[in-house]
């Protein structure tokens, strides 16, 4: 008997003892999440957070739910997630794009017990994944920042050079080249979805090398907290809304609302009709959001935002239409042309304009 | 009142008896803190201690306490044989981190051969790379007298930066739609560092921790090189009289604490974490430093040190799934162990006495 069978065997076994419970109607529906950062992060895994709190104040006592924050993506992954399964979890949450691997390989020892991987793209039988458009927030924030810039110049937080997150660099870059053409992008590798001394210390350097707005795709309030130290810069809520630093330096943000989507997903769960999908949604549906836009801009460059926005929910608008060339001055996206989902999933290359090269 | 008197040799009693006191002081004051957090601290203390070894689940926690072990045991006994000449390498961290790179590559650059000869050549360059990694410390020192403390520290540092580039560019995996992250090692049977007895954690990481002991136990007590290195940490002068190379000591004490720490992250990569990742060092190297110290660098305590070590991880992750509690609390918890292991080895230094000091 090797440990596989042993682990299907036990998972087995939880599946029938927790059936046999429900039948009472008094087992819940157990619900894990494996957060990356801290809950009180202020970005990404508050957000999972608040979805998770949302799940509980929707099901009530049918549901249970249960979360590890601060995981690191590789070997211990694995364990949190086997931890959760033993424990009698049916579904579990995976909240970062490191984890997939190590979801896929839990979920084949686990085959009765639901997974969800967001941002990923590895899926399974009982693996499914979910990510949100976010580039269409990236969009309306580079309209606003392009509009706002003094100095011509935005500093940009990234944090991995993975295709999420040089969706946003592009999709924040197109739109405020398209309303302030001198503008020019100064774009800092963090190589950390959280590191509040890291971030902080790259928000100091973009700003002294004359950065007036900050983009940031990292998780932490500091770049906000930076910016808030200097007269005339301003920054944008990432993941979360960061309603403390408004109504400047924060002038907007990007929130992840996944409330709707768990509620969903730990519905089907319930009801048993839960399948293996692929969910990529945008503002449209609601789960990605563009928090209130303060005073400190202008009346008509939020009404201008406010209208990118508006379109993008109505499908009226693509941020990646064309004519678009990449950064090398080939082409890429003709007159009119909108790019497809495959080519966005996997972006690895800069639009025509953007400096730098993305590092590898 | 109450005085410390210094004894004339270390109590060899109470340096054995003050590691568990300073566990039953940790869960006091451990207990007190959850208790404080509105957590039942009993059932916390022994969710920690208890379960992982005989809880309902120990069956799978066991086998996971080796597999968090094995690279904490096989590299701090690398460090110890250092310490203990008085030569500090405490950028063991880089070495795992270079040894994995180095090795992984080699195996990458046989895929997909098959042949039995793939993993050992594997296992060979994970040596040669934390080896040569840690080389350049030692050469610094012996040629230039430079710090090995700094260069080994901040070449840690280099060598994240070159594992970001690797899982990037040189090792990516071009089945990967562009993210990051090499293929998975562990998924790749050539190179794959599976269980050897399924059901027990225990890849061939673990197999080199236990000979790693066994060997450093008769370096230290039978061989003349363990001599010459415990004189060399205790009474320079004296070694320098009594023929011992100091260049040659720094060598071989960086070396082979490189050469181990170098397999520690091979044998992590093809086995529990995989891939080469951005992430893929975890802190074992640093770790490790801790558990060399409280193993009172003597092999068989490191052995106990790194099982201690790996309890509290694992069943601080249960307590934080089981009863919500916050991973910041587990972090303080660990600290305490450590906090109370130190003031307890007063009481092998010293003697504490009652009334007052004799005036001589």
């Amino acid at each position: 008997m090797n440990k596989r069978t042993l682990l299907k065997g036990a998972a087995a076994a939880f599946v029938l003892s927790a059936g046999a419970v429900f039948a009472d109607g008094h087992e819940p529906t157990k619900v894990g999440f494996v957060y990356v950062g801290p809950v009180g992060d202020g970005g990404w895994t508050y957000e999972h957070d608040q979805g998770r709190l949302a799940v509980e104040a929707e099901f009530g006592d049918k549901v249970e739910t249960v979360f590890q924050e601060s995981v690191p993506e590789g070997a211990d992954a694995e364990r949190v997630m086997t931890q959760m399964a033993l424990g009698g979890a049916d579904i579990i949450f995976t909240t970062s794009f490191g984890y997939m691997d190590p979801t896929i390989n839990v979920a084949k020892k686990f085959p009765e017990v639901k997974f969800e991987h967001a941002t990923g793209y590895k899926r399974a039988e009982n693996v499914s994944t979910y990510s949100a458009r976010f580039y269409e927030g990236r969009a309306v924030q580079g309209h606003i920042a392009g509009k706002m810039t003094k100095s011509n110049k935005i500093g940009y937080i990234a944090s991995f050079p993975i295709p999420e997150v040089i969706r946003g660099i592009n999709a924040a870059y197109i739109h405020a080249k398209r309303v302030n053409p001198d503008v020019e992008f100064n774009i800092v590798w963090a190589y950390t979805w959280f590191d509040p001394a890291k971030e902080a210390d790259a928000a100091t350097a973009l700003i002294e090398q004359g950065a007036d707005v900050i983009l940031q795709h990292t998780d932490s309030t500091a770049p906000l907290a930076a910016a808030e130290k200097v007269e005339g810069v301003i920054g944008f809520g990432q993941a979360s809304d960061m309603a403390e630093f408004k109504p400047s330096p924060r002038v907007s943000s990007i929130i992840d609302n996944w409330a709707p989507y768990y509620i969903d997903r730990v519905r089907a769960v319930m009801d048993g009709t839960w399948e293996s999908t692929d969910t990529w949604d945008g503002i449209a549906p609601g789960m990605v959001e563009i928090g209130e836009i303060t005073d400190a801009v202008p009346a008509d460059v939020k009404a201008e935002a406010e209208a990118l926005r508006d379109a993008m929910a109505a499908g009226e608008y693509h941020p990646f239409t064309g004519p678009l060339k990449k950064q090398d001055g080939s082409d890429w996206l003709a007159d009119g042309e909108v790019a497809d989902d495959g080519t966005l999933a996997g972006m690895n290359f800069y639009v025509e304009g953007l400096t730098g090269d993305i590092p590898n | 009142m109450i005085r410390l008197e210094r004894r004339p040799a270390p109590s060899r009693l109470w340096a054995a008896l003050t590691p568990a006191l300073a566990v039953f002081a940790t869960m006091i004051a451990g207990g007190l803190m959850f208790a404080l957090l509105g957590k039942p601290p009993v059932e916390a203390i022994r969710t920690i201690f208890w379960d992982p070894l005989f809880g309902e689940f120990a069956f799978y926690y066991r086998g996971q306490l080796l597999v968090k072990a094995a690279p904490l045991v096989l590299i701090a006994i690398g460090l110890s044989i250092g310490f203990r000449a008085g030569i500090w390498n405490i950028g063991a961290e880089g070495q795992y981190i270079i040894g994995a790179i180095l090795g992984g590559g080699v195996g990458l650059a046989f895929y997909p051969m098959t042949g039995w000869y793939i993993f050992p050549l594997v296992v060979l360059f994970g040596a040669i790379g934390g080896w040569a990694w840690a080389m350049i410390p030692a050469l610094l020192r012996v040629k230039f007298n430079t710090n090995e403390i700094l260069v080994s520290l901040l070449l840690v540092y280099v060598a994240e930066q070159i594992l970001a580039s690797m899982s990037l560019g040189l090792l990516r995996n071009p089945d990967g739609n562009g993210f990051p992250g090499s293929r998975n090692l562990s998924a790749y049977e050539a190179t794959a560092n599976p269980e050897l007895i399924a059901g027990t954690g225990a890849h061939w990481g673990v197999v080199a921790a236990t000979i790693a002991v066994i060997f450093a136990y008769i370096l230290m007590t039978r061989h003349v090189l363990g001599f010459q290195i415990k004189v060399s940490g205790e009474a320079p002068r004296a070694a320098r009289f009594s023929g011992v190379n100091p260049d040659r000591l720094v060598i071989f004490c960086l070396g082979i604490s490189g050469a181990l720490a170098g397999l520690a992250g091979l044998f992590e990569l093809t086995g529990p974490a995989g891939q080469i990742s951005i992430d893929f060092n975890q802190g074992y190297g640093f770790t490790a430093i801790i558990v060399a110290f409280l193993g009172r660098l003597h092999p068989v305590g490191i052995l106990l040190a790194g099982l201690l070590i790996a309890l509290t991880y694992i069943g601080g992750e249960a307590a934080q799934t089981n009863l919500g509690l916050p991973s910041a609390s587990i972090d303080a918890f660990q600290g305490m162990l450590l906090f109370f292991l130190l003031a307890m080895d007063t009481l092998s230094n010293f003697r504490i006495r009652f009334g007052r000091a004799k005036v001589a």
